[in-house]
């Protein structure tokens, strides 16, 4: 609280983000302890969480005021004009106080109190278990064991405590490999398919600089291909691009013997990759005959990858140009696509994207183990992960699965939420949008596969809302060491339960778990295929929104469907209790007055005669943000003499906070 | 008949189709008057019919005795077919060559289709213009029909009967004809019931370099106008595009002459401008190899969603002018066949609920683009693919109905019809058996007697069961103005006919069909429970008919 010096300002405007013309909504504007808030004149609350607040500026006064320009990290952008500039300055100096904390334990997730007991609490954190998890995939089996070698965090502070590797690894070969991986990050399990028993697994880049090999490390990528029975050979994917560890490279080639090297590229290509086919062939003739590569080693059934996903800098700067872009007002559509390509943010998208694919056919089509990894195995390696087994595991396309697969290959492999979103105070340049690509990645699925996913967008939106809100525990700290350390359990809750308990809302009306359900979904990465996604980008610019949402709608549809299924059982076994009383012909008032009142559902369903029957309609009638002027069709709108009605509303329904 | 000169080979075996998304199909190809035919012979594969008027450009290539022809349709499709023989090879490109590029009109299928259906009702008897303005039976105090034009001597792109106001006399309308370019005096296009309001369309004022002026073209419009308020000129053209136009005999309304009005200038492009734009889209969009950076730079390069801005945001500015700022306007950009349409036509759409049911939509492609002499026969003689470049080709009509997708995106559930709709549109413009879309204004179509020797489009798609494929499930009547975003953000690529051949859309469309099913089942759900209610209160009733006593 000694943050805050203001706790209420009146007379604030809020400007319209892309009005040329200054159009802007008169309000009040209070600081609590944990949000800012904004009420206009029609009462319409806006909520900006300081957590989400991601940079807070103080233009140059003007006649009307002092602008404070708000940008926060659900990619809200509101415009302020403060009529006293001391206001301006206590509020901003405020906002970068309270936008930045220090310590952990300043963090709203160490505050909020959803009024539950501590058994609650408990059995949220409990929902998502994810040994149960790794019992699901098929592990432990007799290729496959949980290590304990980890269960101190002595071998890798990052990773989890439950590790699953092969079972012939021993552990003199895991505590060595480890050595030569960086950050103590060796090849583990990140996935097993189970039909295929193939894995995946991930790990960091070897390090440099350390002598030229690592027989345990050696070890254990053969113990890992000798754990598939189906499949000798395994594939090594590199996530970064060739140009940017050509170094590094260079000592591997000296390792290991690279036998086929295929770009992401050529993978496209069908005919270039069915004559890659045959080259695997010849080789696999050529072992079988004895006639073997040039140097038969230890790596030799392995095949190297490169996918060219760029670090978290590249993707920073990649995502601060695309807003930049995307915040002018008036832009052109040649702006906007010429903004949108340079930005590379799709070309990001689509590299994340054929990775994943690479790695699942590798698996479905090869029956073949993969170990990925970056540099640090934290970043595009959890990317490559969880996506791949989303496109291999139906399950993972559930609301359930998909908050399982993030516990897994983002929370418990030591994705850096906290430095990633920035939670707290730290070093601008270990912020990076790599959940939120993967995010994208997800909708981007979604579209191609409208009835494979369970959930909707407004899911995605929710989840993307709580990585950076810090209501939640879920998302603090940069791994589970740490968490444990901020004992989260104990002191905040999980997302998770929220989410599930409010599942009416991100359910996927079209979701078809018969159609896809043992599919592994093969997308289409062909350039067309990928869109600016306006809703997570634009989510609270309501003005660039379609005005109605099919979708919504087709949702309450379903909804409806289902009580009115519930309605016409009830009616049903009404008439029919009518009619054997009618016959019985002993129907005396007093019983029929008695029975009335206790007939709910009668009740309801007569009352569902003027509302249910009709709420897809109402919902459709309401057509928000439809006016001429918020959709500056013109230079004109001077000209005009009229005031138009304010409808332009700065809340997006589905991810307010719940709070 | 001279059709049997141009099939040089009628018939060869053993073809083999190639089309993307589907396995190749080997049969016999034959060549008809006016279709390509491949047929594999086996009950189970569908045979490939293709209006030769539906083909845009061919290419051939040969691998020794084996030919191969690709096929470009205007419809963007594009079909390969391995030909054996190279000399038949030959003659069936030549034969193609020359029946999808034939001179006469009356040549044209529409002329020689003999319907399989039963007509319900005429098409060409749908959309009379009397019908039409008795929709506006408020207007009628203000407005007139006028016969002016009957002999199309007046203006011969426009109908013989148009909409002017009451206060005009024909005399009149024929000196603003000779003021107008083409003839084409400021006719009615549209009335808002709301306010009373109205969009008049003409061709751009002849005013010259030295300032002609023409006393009876200001008193038409200035009938228009309520004591006392203002109206707005749109002119569809920059101005300085306008300003030169002068110095060929055109030109713009002069504040001086026209104080009553308030004119504004948009830009939106025409003729090849247009066309280049829809080749270079088209070509970025049937390549499939290019990387992200290329797709994007062509994607902008092409200029398409530029344009549909530019359009959309100029039929919102008129809508604007009318609903919000209660003032009538006046479109046009030169010859008012074109850009004119486009706004005058979306602005309706925007504004008028009716204009975006099935029927309203018929009424107003009928009304402001066939009878408002929209030269469908010029603008839709080539398509993408096409290397002709002739001015006149141009996807001007396309590019409306992208804009109409646009709309119909941003409000699903507020379009009686569904985006199937406006493709069968876009295909029936280019290449149709009917005749609706053949020839450049009714004058030509009068001559043509299409009425009388071909079928009207509107008589198949009225009937219930072509309607029902182009009937939006989401829709409810919605009386509201829809005001569309034009932010580059809210605009997007029309897929359905643009990657239409380019990807496979199987899981959209099981996606579409589970959407149909809820909506379906919901309305099932609703009868029943109503049904029960009903029977529930017959049983109550008769209880308490047996109590009451």
């Amino acid at each position: 609280m000694e943050h805050i010096r203001t706790t209420k300002v009146e007379q604030v405007k809020l400007l319209d983000r892309f009005s040329t013309s200054n159009k802007s909504l008169t309000g009040t504007l209070y600081l609590t302890a944990t949000h800012l808030l904004f009420i206009d004149a029609h009462q319409k609350e806006t909520w900006i969480l300081h957590h989400h607040i991601a940079s807070v500026e103080k233009l140059a006064l003007t006649t009307s005021g002092c602008p404070l320009v708000i940008q926060c990290k659900n990619f809200r952008t509101v415009h302020f004009i403060v009529p006293r500039e001391r206001d301006c300055h206590d509020i901003y100096n405020s906002l970068l106080q309270l936008s930045k904390q220090a310590k952990y334990e300043d963090l709203y997730a160490f505050s909020y109190n959803p009024k539950q007991n501590d058994a609650e609490r408990l059995r949220g954190w409990e929902l998502i278990d994810l040994a149960e998890e790794y019992k699901r995939m098929g592990v432990p089996n007799s290729n496959w064991q949980l290590s304990d070698a980890n269960r101190e965090y002595k071998i890798c502070e990052t990773y989890p405590r439950e590790l699953y590797v092969p079972r012939i690894a021993s552990k003199p070969i895991i505590v060595g490999s480890s050595k030569f991986r960086s950050k103590g990050r060796f090849p583990v399990l990140s996935y097993y398919h189970q039909s295929k028993e193939a894995a995946i697994c991930r790990c960091s880049q070897p390090l440099s600089g350390f002598s030229a090999r690592c027989l345990e490390d050696e070890h254990l990528l053969q113990a890992i291909s000798k754990a598939n029975p189906a499949n000798r050979y395994m594939y090594v994917m590199d996530t970064r691009p060739r140009h940017r560890v050509q170094s590094w490279w260079a000592t591997q080639k000296d390792i290991g013997r690279i036998i086929v090297r295929i770009s992401s590229k050529i993978w496209n290509d069908e005919k270039i990759r069915e004559s890659d086919e045959k080259k695997r062939l010849n080789a696999m003739a050529n072992r079988a005959a004895g006639k073997g590569y040039e140097n038969e080693d230890n790596y030799s059934n392995i095949r190297f990858q490169f996918v060219g996903i760029e670090n978290i800098h590249v993707m920073r700067s990649s995502l601060q140009k695309l807003l930049e872009v995307n915040g002018t007002k008036g832009l052109s559509v040649n702006d906007f696509y010429s903004g949108l390509e340079s930005s590379g943010w799709l070309r990001h998208i689509k590299a994340v994207m054929d990775a994943a694919i690479f790695l699942a056919k590798a698996i479905a089509a090869e029956s073949a183990s993969v170990l990925v990894h970056c540099s640090d195995g934290w970043d595009r390696t959890s990317q490559v992960c969880s996506l791949g087994s989303l496109l291999l595991d139906p399950y993972y396309r559930t609301i359930r699965g998909f908050m399982v697969l993030i516990e897994k290959d983002w929370i418990s492999f030591g994705h850096k939420f906290s430095e990633r979103c920035g939670h707290l105070d730290g070093d601008p340049k270990e912020v990076s949008p790599v959940f939120t690509q993967f995010l994208e990645c997800v909708w981007h699925l979604t579209e191609q596969f409208p009835q494979a996913f369970e959930f909707n967008e407004a899911f995605l939106l929710q989840i993307h809302e709580h990585i950076h809100s810090c209501q939640f525990g879920n998302f603090i700290g940069n791994c589970q060491k740490e968490r444990e350390e901020l004992k989260l359990k104990e002191k905040t809750y999980s997302l998770w339960p929220f989410l599930l308990d409010d599942q009416k809302k991100y359910l996927n009306p079209l979701y078809s778990s018969q159609s896809q359900k043992s599919a592994v979904l093969e997308p289409n990465t062909v350039s067309f295929n990928f869109k600016f996604w306006r809703n997570m980008y634009h989510q609270f610019d309501r003005t660039l929104h379609p005005r109605q949402s099919v979708f919504n709608i087709i949702m309450n549809m379903n909804e409806q469907n289902k009580q009115l299924e519930k309605d016409i059982k009830d009616l049903e076994s009404q008439i029919k209790q009518r009619k054997t009383k009618q016959t019985d012909g002993i129907l005396s008032k007093e019983l029929l007055n008695s029975v009335r009142p206790e007939s709910p559902a009668l009740k309801a369903t007569l009352s569902l005669k003027e509302q249910a029957l009709l709420p897809v309609n109402n919902v459709l009638r309401t057509i928000e943000g439809s006016s001429p002027a918020a959709n500056r069709y013109s230079e004109y709108a001077d000209e005009f003499s009229k005031a138009e009605p304010a409808v332009v509303s700065l809340e997006y329904g589905v991810a307010r906070m719940t709070c | 008949m001279e059709f049997a000169e141009l099939i040089k080979t009628p018939r060869v075996d053993n073809v083999v189709l190639h089309r993307p998304f589907y396995p190749a199909v080997e049969g016999t190809l034959c060549l008809t008057g006016h279709h390509l035919i491949l047929s594999s012979r086996q009950d189970n594969t569908e045979e490939l019919w293709l209006l030769h008027s539906n083909i845009d450009a061919i290419d051939k290539r040969f691998v020794g005795p084996l030919g191969t022809i690709i096929i470009k349709c205007k419809d963007f499709r594009i079909i390969q077919l391995d030909i054996p023989g190279m000399e038949e090879c030959l003659n069936i490109a030549s034969s193609i060559e020359a029946l999808s590029t034939l001179d006469s009109i009356t040549l044209m299928y529409p002329f020689f289709y003999r319907p399989m259906f039963e007509v319900i009702e005429d098409g060409w008897h749908s959309f009379l213009p009397e019908q039409e303005f008795e929709l506006y039976s408020s207007a009628i105090s203000e407005w007139r029909l006028s016969y002016v034009n009957k002999e199309f001597s007046v203006c011969p792109s426009y109908p013989p009967a148009v909409i002017v106001p009451k206060a005009i006399d024909d005399d009149a309308l024929r000196k603003v004809a000779t003021f107008r370019h083409g003839g084409r005096f400021p006719v009615l296009s549209y009335y808002h019931k709301k306010n009373g309001m109205v969009i008049m369309r003409s061709g751009q004022p002849l005013t010259g370099t030295n300032g002609r002026r023409c006393k009876e073209d200001e008193k038409l419009i200035n009938a228009t106008l309520r004591a006392g308020k203002r109206g707005y000129i749109i002119d569809t053209r920059p101005l300085n595009i306008a300003q030169q136009a002068r110095a060929k005999g055109g030109g713009f309304e002069q504040e001086a002459h026209y104080p009553q009005w308030r004119r504004i200038h948009k830009s939106i492009d025409r003729y090849h401008i247009l066309q280049e734009s829809l080749i270079k889209l088209v070509e970025s969009c049937n390549d499939q190899t290019q990387n992200m950076d290329r797709w994007l730079s062509k994607l902008e390069a092409s200029n398409w969603l530029t344009h549909i801005k530019e359009i959309l945001t100029t039929a919102c500015l008129a809508a604007q002018c009318l609903d919000r700022e209660g003032a009538s306007i006046l479109i046009h950009g030169t010859e008012g066949t074109d850009s004119t349409l486009q706004v005058t036509s979306l602005a309706q759409i925007i504004l008028e609920p009716r204009s975006r049911t099935i029927r309203g939509f018929e009424a107003l492609i009928e009304r402001e683009w066939l009878q408002a002499g929209h030269p469908f026969q010029q603008r839709c003689a080539q398509s993408a693919y096409c290397n002709s470049k002739q001015k006149w080709e141009s996807p001007v009509f396309l590019l409306f109905l992208d804009c109409v997708w646009q709309i119909l995106r941003q409000f699903p559930c507020s379009f009686e019809f569904n985006e199937n709709f406006l493709i069968m549109l876009f295909e029936h413009a280019y290449a149709s058996q009917f005749g609706t879309f053949l020839g450049n204004n009714e004058s030509e179509r009068c001559k043509l007697k299409l009425q009388q020797k071909t079928m009207s489009l509107w008589s198949w798609v009225n009937r219930p069961s072509e309607l029902s494929k182009f009937t939006n499930p989401l829709f409810e009547a919605n009386n509201l103005v829809i005001w569309p975003s034009v932010a580059p953000q809210s605009l997007q690529l029309w897929e359905g006919i643009f990657l239409r051949w380019n990807r496979s859309s199987k899981y959209l469309d099981e996606a579409y069909e589970e959407m149909v099913n809820i909506i379906e089942y919901n309305k099932e759900l609703q009868a029943k429970v109503n049904l029960l209610r009903r029977q529930l209160a017959e049983l109550e009733t008769e209880d308490g008919v047996q109590e009451s006593p």
